[in-house]
């Protein structure tokens, strides 16, 4: 720019030129950074599937290329999947997601539906305690927690998770349906209320099917967040049997000093495969529900 | 879509303007708190009450059987190493939300000014750090860290460097911590910061253009301005949830070496839990609550502006 600004005479072609130049070099620095990035971001998970797919011979020579795989084998996941606990674990996140989703959604889909359309005494006040209340770490709370889990008879049990996850996901869940009921028109309410239809009649034939972007969205952060749910489980489930993926890998597969490192990997790799699944396939729904309202990063 | 849904706050003054809704709304308030009560029963039995209730655990004594007041709290501000896990938390917090900050920022912009097609391809493996559950991708960490099989000081090697000692050595471990949650943090404010660009108006830059802006002033005068709410949004929710940071450096290092990294989080899990001292365990993490409420009333204020300037 700074060339044919400066000579008066310059043609206009060559202005053009020059622009084109420079934007040409804007775009392969824009590409440089974004290779470095990506580099900086995938190194770990492809170094993770380049050790699981290693045998344990391979990973224990220190003269190797840790970067690249010699002889590839499916040992590790094999092992994983037919011995030991690790399918157990598997079950149990999904068990554990699966009922903290929908607990999440019912409670949540009410909530939002009240606190959406009907004004009642507090209700204002509600709203901002939920957002309030999603911005509580877990990690404020787990040692209470600890002895309320206790006393109720739930320590090292997976249903423990079950109660406790929902306090991770409804509120966030409930925050975001509050937007989307909200932008869904006051006429469709009148002309159902007008055909005699009931609240819980309007919320389900109308607010569900309308609002189901927002609905999805919501499933997905209550997916993923109770999926990668590290520190209750670390805390209030000790017996392999009762663990849940996040825990379950490193418990089970580090005894003492001996790191199956291949193994861990495997295990890492596949269970981290879920998320990343649902992200593959609805990467929009997921950032919407990951982004709306600001959440943990 | 963000932008939609950060606007979220309920409106209680935009009461529906037909009378028979009103009434109608009336009539059905006991329907309204039938349906929030599940809500309401979480929120005050699961989150109210454990706080309340950490507030009283931690004013017992270690084997809980005597109300000891305030001792646990001076107790732990008269020991050394509780300080290093203040000073440890605030430079892990605000060193790693300023790196994924700027990152992030700077990934968006590069994002943003690719052509639409190539976006989503390069938009998508960018937010892969942040799909994987922290508590396992850490491990691949971990394992990149290892003191004899690291593959980063195998690439070192190569270049003729000595070997580090990520985990071994403080310094290294602490910058190392920090590394990981930049790692996966980085995508989440490059998403936030790549929808706040898209919804500023392409006027204001041609605006800008023909007043003879160049691009740093664009920057300046047009794109910071149309962010800042958004930015100062972001960083004050991910000082929250970096602050109160657990799965990372629970990992990688359990507050070692010298419990040199330990951060709040870490801290409690291992005085309340491992060392079984829960009242002072409660002690720790609620040294926390102070600044997460007021960076929580701040990220309320902010999201809230946000709403009204969206109405």
């Amino acid at each position: 720019m700074s060339t044919t600004t400066a000579g008066g005479f310059v043609p206009a072609e060559m202005k053009h030129g020059s622009l084109r130049r420079e934007r040409r070099w804007a775009m392969i620095g824009a590409y440089v950074a974004l290779a470095v990035f990506v580099v900086f971001f995938m190194t770990p998970p492809f170094h993770m599937l380049v050790t699981s797919l290693k045998g344990s011979a391979e990973i224990a020579d220190l003269s190797g290329n840790p970067w690249l795989v010699s002889a590839p084998t499916l040992q590790n996941y094999w092992e994983l999947l037919t011995q030991g606990n690790y399918l157990l674990h598997f079950r149990n996140s999904i068990i554990v997601t699966t009922c903290t989703v929908l607990i999440s959604m019912v409670v949540s889909t009410l909530a939002a539906f009240a606190l959406a359309r009907m004004k009642f005494w507090g209700s204002a006040t509600l709203a901002t305690g939920v957002f309030l209340t999603y911005l509580v770490p877990e990690t404020l709370l787990f040692i209470p927690m600890f002895q309320i889990v206790g006393s109720l008879g739930l320590y090292n049990n997976m249903w423990a998770m079950v109660l406790i996850f929902p306090t991770l996901t409804v509120p966030f869940c409930t925050w975001i349906m509050i937007g989307y009921f909200a932008s869904i028109p006051k006429e469709l309410d009148e002309a159902a209320l007008i055909d005699g239809a009931g609240h819980l009649q309007m919320l389900w034939k109308i607010f569900i099917p309308v609002a189901l972007p927002g609905i999805l969205a919501a499933m997905i952060f209550a997916f993923t967040v109770s999926w990668a749910a590290f520190i209750y489980p670390i805390a209030f489930l000790v017996s392999s049997d009762q663990m849940v993926l996040t825990v379950g890998i490193v418990s089970d597969l580090i005894r003492a000093d001996t790191f199956q490192w291949g193994k861990i990997m495997a295990g890492a790799l596949m269970a981290a495969l879920p998320p990343l699944l649902v992200y593959a396939f609805l990467m929009d729904y997921y950032i919407a529900g990951l982004t709306a309202g600001a959440t943990k990063g | 879509m963000s932008d939609a849904t950060l606007s979220a706050v309920p409106r209680p003054h935009e009461a529906a303007p037909r009378s028979a809704l009103q009434r109608i709304a009336r009539r059905n308030s006991t329907i309204a708190f039938l349906l929030t009560l599940p809500l309401i029963l979480l929120i005050l039995g699961l989150v109210v009450y454990p706080f309340l209730y950490a507030i009283y655990l931690s004013m017992l004594n270690r084997r809980m059987t005597r109300f000891i007041g305030i001792e646990n709290f001076t107790f732990l501000l008269s020991r050394e190493t509780f300080w290093d896990v203040v000073f440890q938390s605030v430079l892990f917090a605000v060193s790693a939300v300023l790196l994924k900050a700027l990152i992030g920022f700077i990934l968006a912009h590069v994002l943003h000014a690719l052509p639409a097609k190539g976006q989503r391809k390069w938009r998508g493996m960018l937010l892969v750090p942040w799909v994987i559950p922290p508590a396992i991708s850490t491990l691949a960490w971990w394992w990149l860290f290892d003191p004899s099989y690291s593959a980063f000081n195998w690439a070192l090697a190569g270049i003729g460097a000595d070997p580090v000692p990520w985990l071994g050595a403080t310094g290294w471990a602490r910058f190392s911590v920090i590394l990981v949650n930049v790692w996966y943090g980085s995508p989440f404010f490059m998403i936030m910061y790549l929808a706040a660009l898209k919804s500023v108006p392409d006027q204001l830059y041609e605006a800008a253009s023909i007043d003879g802006a160049n691009g740093w002033q664009k920057l300046r005068h047009v794109t910071f301005p149309m962010m800042r709410n958004i930015i100062s949004i972001t960083v004050l929710f991910s000082l929250i949830v970096t602050f109160a940071n657990f799965d990372i450096v629970r990992i990688l290092t359990n507050g070692g070496p010298q419990d040199s990294t330990h951060v709040f989080a870490t801290y409690a899990f291992q005085v309340g839990i491992q060392s079984g001292d829960i009242p002072l365990g409660a002690s720790v993490s609620l040294f926390m609550f102070p600044l997460l409420a007021v960076f929580a009333v701040f990220t309320l204020r902010g999201v809230n502006k946000r709403t009204k300037e969206m109405a």
